[in-house]
């Protein structure tokens, strides 16, 4: 198998989207540094300056974020297929990445110790799953 | 449910509880002013527009999920246009006859009137399939018999992608036309599952368009196993059955023929065998892929009794049909997987369990049949990448 990961599709997210996100960004964070260097003279102002700041920046990072998970989403991941070829006579096995043409219980290339007919004995996938969070039932 | 004087007297609560709470972090200045402000109208918001504003949560959700969908559908369809091209060698682009066979579909007969019913979707099946194949042939002119077959299924896998992401729209633009939470719930409620079943029939494309064996394919590697080495025969459409000596008894092997992607006539070729015996089978026992539960592991095997085979249920209905007739005891054993695992590469766990499967057929064969007793095993499954 020469694919291993399929093209992601044309981003969705338009550019004035994220320069809109980005300009927010930049607002909220001027926002709060101006809080802060008027939190002694008027604490007023410097409050409502900080709840924009904060609100401001919350939203725009969880934007952001939406996006960029989405996009890393739409990937299929196909995971490797393997080929197992064994020599019935010399019980040498050969382990390799499937190819188009394979099935199981073909006959394959001559085995290079005893120049036997080998045989495609196993095709299968293996999967790596996370470690599972643990069930008492 | 409260009453409408008691709801506005808890809101007057609230609210009234809201303001002291402000007063006392702020004191008495503006932004104690703005603060309530805010509350009050986002309160008033969310008890006039709450449903809206969920119903618009969950388009979005929709949305994200039909963006993947198409991009998979698009993938698939992708994919099966370079298959076809590169196995079939057409002589013209095959991209319009492969868009107009993704639109394809199956009236079922009408059940109004049950009586052989299954006659008539057996003959509206096997007319399907002879159009599929015939319109392999015009899409792929080179393409051999095993890599026919192969294609016809990678094109159902597409078509099956192509029909998902169709409904899902379907319920997405309702819903967004309606903007009524009910229409766009339903879909939303199923959307995981619904996902995971996309993702894969995406893997299976792959699968197919590489001829590579699928989990539900469990049952004819079992039987394939089982005949290997033996002469073998075709006994029904796309089925062949070898005469292999087990445990000191004949048993009539049948699988789908391979390396093809065929699920064959299983149900046929089991009554083919029985008849060619004159009914005298001690025992049939069939081998099948089996959809698990969640906290089920991958590869586990369960025993039970009955005709193990999935799809429309004719083949299931002939095989019960032909037991009764001779009184054969049907025995099952069957391999656990997730409809994800099914129809995507075969995973390591399913391959590992195929010799336990064997293991369980001989301890059932030997335990209720005789020797010399004629036996049948009828592994059932796409036999995609399994050769016999």
């Amino acid at each position: 198998m020469t694919e291993t990961q399929a093209s992601g599709p044309t981003p969705r997210i338009s550019s004035s989207v994220i320069i809109a996100v980005f300009v927010a960004l930049a607002l909220s964070f001027a926002a709060l540094i101006y809080a802060l260097s008027i939190l002694d003279q008027d604490y007023e102002a410097a409050s409502i300056f900080l709840i924009m700041g904060f609100l401001g920046v919350a939203l725009s990072t969880y934007v952001l974020f939406q996006t960029r998970r989405r996009l890393s989403k739409l990937k299929i991941a196909v995971p490797p297929v393997t080929t197992t070829i064994e020599c019935k006579k010399c019980g040498s096995k050969n382990v390799r990445e499937f190819q188009r043409g394979d099935y199981i219980f073909k006959e394959g290339e001559p085995c290079q110790k005893c120049n036997e007919k080998m045989l495609i004995t196993a095709i299968y996938r293996e999967v790596k799953e996370k470690e599972r969070e643990k069930i008492s039932f | 449910m409260c009453s409408e004087g008691e709801f506005v007297s808890i809101t007057a609560a609230i609210l009234g509880l809201h303001s002291r709470i402000i007063q006392a972090q702020f004191g008495d200045t503006s932004v104690t002013w703005i603060l309530n402000v805010l509350f009050y109208v986002v309160f008033i918001v969310f008890i006039f527009y709450g449903q809206r504003l969920q119903t618009y949560v969950m388009i979005r959700e929709v949305e994200g999920s039909l963006y993947k969908l198409k991009h998979i559908k698009e993938e698939g369809r992708k994919i099966t246009i370079e298959t076809i091209k590169e196995i079939g060698k057409p002589q013209t682009d095959p991209t319009a006859r492969v868009d107009r066979f993704l639109e394809y579909f199956m009236i079922s007969p009408q059940s109004l009137d049950p009586a052989g019913i299954v006659w008539k979707l057996e003959h509206i099946l096997d007319v399907r399939d002879t159009r599929f194949k015939d319109e392999v042939k015009f899409m792929a002119p080179a393409a051999d018999e095993t890599q026919a077959n192969n294609l016809e299924n990678t094109l159902e896998a597409a078509m099956a992608l192509n029909f998902i992401y169709k409904v899902i729209r379907h319920f997405y633009l309702l819903g967004k036309k309606t903007l009524s939470l009910y229409v766009i719930m339903q879909i939303q409620m199923i959307l995981p599952m619904i996902m995971k079943e996309a993702e894969a029939y995406a893997n299976a494309l792959k699968a197919f368009a590489y001829g590579q064996p699928i989990g539900d394919g469990a049952g004819a590697l079992v039987a394939a196993k089982l005949m290997h080495g033996q002469e073998t025969r075709k006994i029904a459409k796309d089925c062949v059955v070898a005469s292999v000596p087990f445990e000191g008894r004949t048993a009539f092997v049948i699988k789908a023929e391979g390396p093809g992607g065929n699920v064959g006539k299983p149900g046929d070729a089991v009554k083919a065998v029985i008849e060619e015996n004159e009914g005298k089978i001690a025992m049939v026992v069939m081998i099948d892929a089996a959809l698990k539960l969640e906290g089920e592991g991958l590869g586990e095997l369960a025993e039970g009794v009955g005709a193990a085979i999935g799809g429309p249920g004719v083949d299931q209905y002939k095989i019960e049909d032909e037991i009764l007739k001779y009184h054969i005891p049907v025995n099952a054993v069957v391999i656990k997987e997730d409809i994800g695992d099914a129809v995507s590469p075969m995973r390591k766990e399913v391959f590992d369990s195929i010799d336990g499967v064997i293991e369980r057929i001989k301890e059932v064969v030997l335990e209720r049949t005789k020797e010399g007793d004629k036996i049948v095993i009828a592994g059932v499954g796409n036999s995609i990448g399994i050769g016999q």
